[in-house]
């Protein structure tokens, strides 16, 4: 083969491998170029129908006198049911799989449940609400049903984060707890915990995140879509931001696309203000 | 030490013993909870089902090509096979959106990516992968529908196509950072003995890096169909209402999930057949599911390429 054969193949090769370069990064680039143009959408929209007012007011069939306080208390209801449940459910079934499960039936069994309950769709959890705690529980469309049924669902997030969370506990601090005559669940709690908390809590946020923004479970337990009355005890109906929003975007009125959009920037920033704290909490771990 | 204090100690070693013996059985009861919800998910399928089977013959729900429960009388009809067609259109047209872009935007940043694009890009396709499914289904019915109307305009006002596209828009991220990790777990040295023979970033990404890395690639694939299939808000707003047995993309078709939405949001009456219809479509949907995440599972255990 001639020099001049060779030296044209590399050159081949080379152009190929930056096409192929370019394609993969704009590939990557579409996903950031949804985000930003969703983003842009929904802030031009709504950003103008976003004040004071719409926060604190109740919806109506009126666009421009619309408001998200009910459904910004029932979210908040609901978050705060759905995290220590989670908490406590999540972070005792992941100190169970990595700290005392032996390799058994049972452990088997509970690992597989959590990696096939994690792809179940949400609104099969929603169909599992509103026949167990709805009906068979008597609690109605209640926060509490709904608050339930959210923990189901976001239950093996957290589980699975936890799981990592305490993995990454080096053994030698277990070890040097058991040196000093610590038994195994003086060494879970006081040693293996607040290492682990900081990965543990991240999990909870991001689980939390999810189940604010869940709409199809919460629709399916009975929601209200249009409510003026502020939630005030556990067995009360409610409204939840996306669901809120589900009902303002259904409506024909093309005015209700802003109250929407509203909408979605309250929820956008809720959710962002989660995201912001988990991160700072696992730099923080990670500086550890 | 004293007899007393012998005793004092005897007790606390007493307790630590009890509490050794008793918090394994407290927190087995907790971990237990994840299979009573998989066992609750089953039964109440089957059981609320079987109210619906009492009266419509399963063959005819599995084979019928009408879909019209809420309809009165004898126009009332039970074929789910509309549904299904709904789901599998959204999910193909979410496929040819995401399988290519989420795999190609996995070996970006896996194979090419210096660290410091990375760190920009990785947190920026976690933030679209944490955005409600909700935002993404007014996303389609508002932005990109009027846009394609531009572009087709018979499209009607709801339809599958920009359903279907949002829901890829959607899973791009899933299986981007799976099909990463894939790869990312291939080890460097194979790397480095392809570029040792001169090949560029390309030839070891495409003959090295994928072949080894190709189950987790496929298993992310699968992992993404089934969250196309099990996604609900963005086609029950998007994809309108319509159980529609079509290979029209531009129309309205519904989904599995957007119907249960649909009679879980309206006022049809508890017992009622209409009202049992939610739990027979629901374990359609929890069926196709569980196969397709069982399917993953498989593929990623039994062709695994072992390196050591």
């Amino acid at each position: 083969m001639k020099q001049t054969d060779l030296i044209r193949r590399i050159r081949i090769r080379k152009n190929r491998n930056s096409f192929f370069r370019t394609l993969f990064l704009a590939s990557t680039f579409v996903g950031v170029v949804a985000l930003a143009v969703l983003l842009a959408d929904i802030f031009v929209k709504g950003i103008g129908w976003l004040d004071w007012d719409f926060l604190t007011g109740k919806s109506s069939r009126i666009p421009e006198k619309n408001g998200i306080y009910p459904a910004l208390i029932g979210s908040l209801w609901l978050m705060m049911l759905t995290a220590p449940l989670t908490f406590i459910i999540g972070v005792a079934t992941a100190i169970y799989l990595e700290e005392y499960a032996k390799d058994n039936w049972f452990s088997r069994f509970v690992r597989m449940n959590i990696s096939n309950l994690a792809g179940v769709p949400s609104i099969v959890y929603g169909l599992l609400g509103l026949t167990v705690f709805v009906r068979m529980f008597y609690l109605g469309n209640s926060i509490l049903s709904g608050a339930l049924t959210l923990t189901l669902l976001v239950l093996p997030i957290l589980i699975v984060a936890a799981q990592e969370a305490i993995r990454a506990v080096p053994a030698s601090q277990r070890q040097a707890s058991y040196a000093l005559g610590a038994n195994k669940w003086q060494t879970v709690v006081r040693v293996v915990l607040p290492s682990a908390l900081p990965g543990i809590l991240t999990g909870s946020i991001l689980s939390l995140s999810r189940a604010i923004g869940e709409t199809a479970p919460i629709i399916a337990i009975g929601a209200v879509a249009f409510t003026r009355a502020i939630p005030d005890s556990l067995l009360d109906s409610f409204t939840a931001l996306p669901v809120q929003i589900f009902s303002w975007a259904s409506m024909s009125n093309r005015d209700f696309e802003h109250v929407a959009s509203a909408g979605i920037i309250v929820l956008l920033i809720v959710l962002l203000s989660m995201n912001a704290l988990a991160i700072f909490l696992r730099n923080k771990a990670q500086r550890r | 030490m004293t007899v007393n204090g012998h005793r004092l100690e005897l007790k606390k070693r007493k307790k630590l013993l009890s509490s050794d013996r008793i918090m394994p059985i407290v927190l087995a009861i907790f971990a237990g909870i994840s299979i009573l919800t998989t066992i609750g998910i089953v039964i109440i399928l089957l059981t609320e089902s079987a109210g619906f089977f009492r009266q419509v013959p399963l063959l005819d729900f599995l084979f019928g090509t009408k879909w019209t429960p809420l309809f009165a009388g004898s126009q009332q009809a039970f074929g789910v096979l509309p549904l299904v067609a709904g789901t599998l259109m959204i999910t193909g047209i979410a496929s040819l959106v995401a399988l290519p872009i989420g795999l190609f935007s996995g070996i970006y940043l896996s194979e090419y990516a210096p660290a410091k694009v990375r760190a920009v890009l990785k947190p920026l396709l976690e933030i679209l992968a944490g955005i409600p499914t909700i935002v993404y289904g007014f996303f389609a019915l508002t932005f990109v529908t009027p846009l394609l109307q531009k572009l087709i305009p018979e499209l009607s006002v709801f339809n599958a196509l920009s359903a279907g596209l949002v829901v890829g828009i959607m899973i791009i991220p899933m299986i981007s950072s799976l099909s990463e990790d894939a790869m990312s777990a291939v080890p460097r040295s194979i790397r480095d003995a392809a570029y040792a023979l001169g090949a560029t970033r390309f030839e070891v990404a495409l003959k090295v890096v994928v072949p080894a890395a190709l189950s987790g690639i496929v298993a992310s694939f699968v992992l993404g169909l089934s969250r196309a299939i099990g996604e609900t808000m963005i086609v029950a707003m998007a994809s309108g209402g319509l159980a529609n047995l079509t290979w029209n993309p531009l129309e309205s078709m519904q989904t599995l999930t957007a119907y249960i939405v649909m009679v879980a949001n309206g006022d049809t009456s508890h017992g009622s057949v209409e009202y049992y219809t939610i739990y027979a479509v629901g374990m359609v949907l929890f069926v196709m599911t569980l196969v397709m995440n069982l399917l993953a599972g498989y593929i990623k255990k039994k062709f695994r390429e072992e390196y050591r």
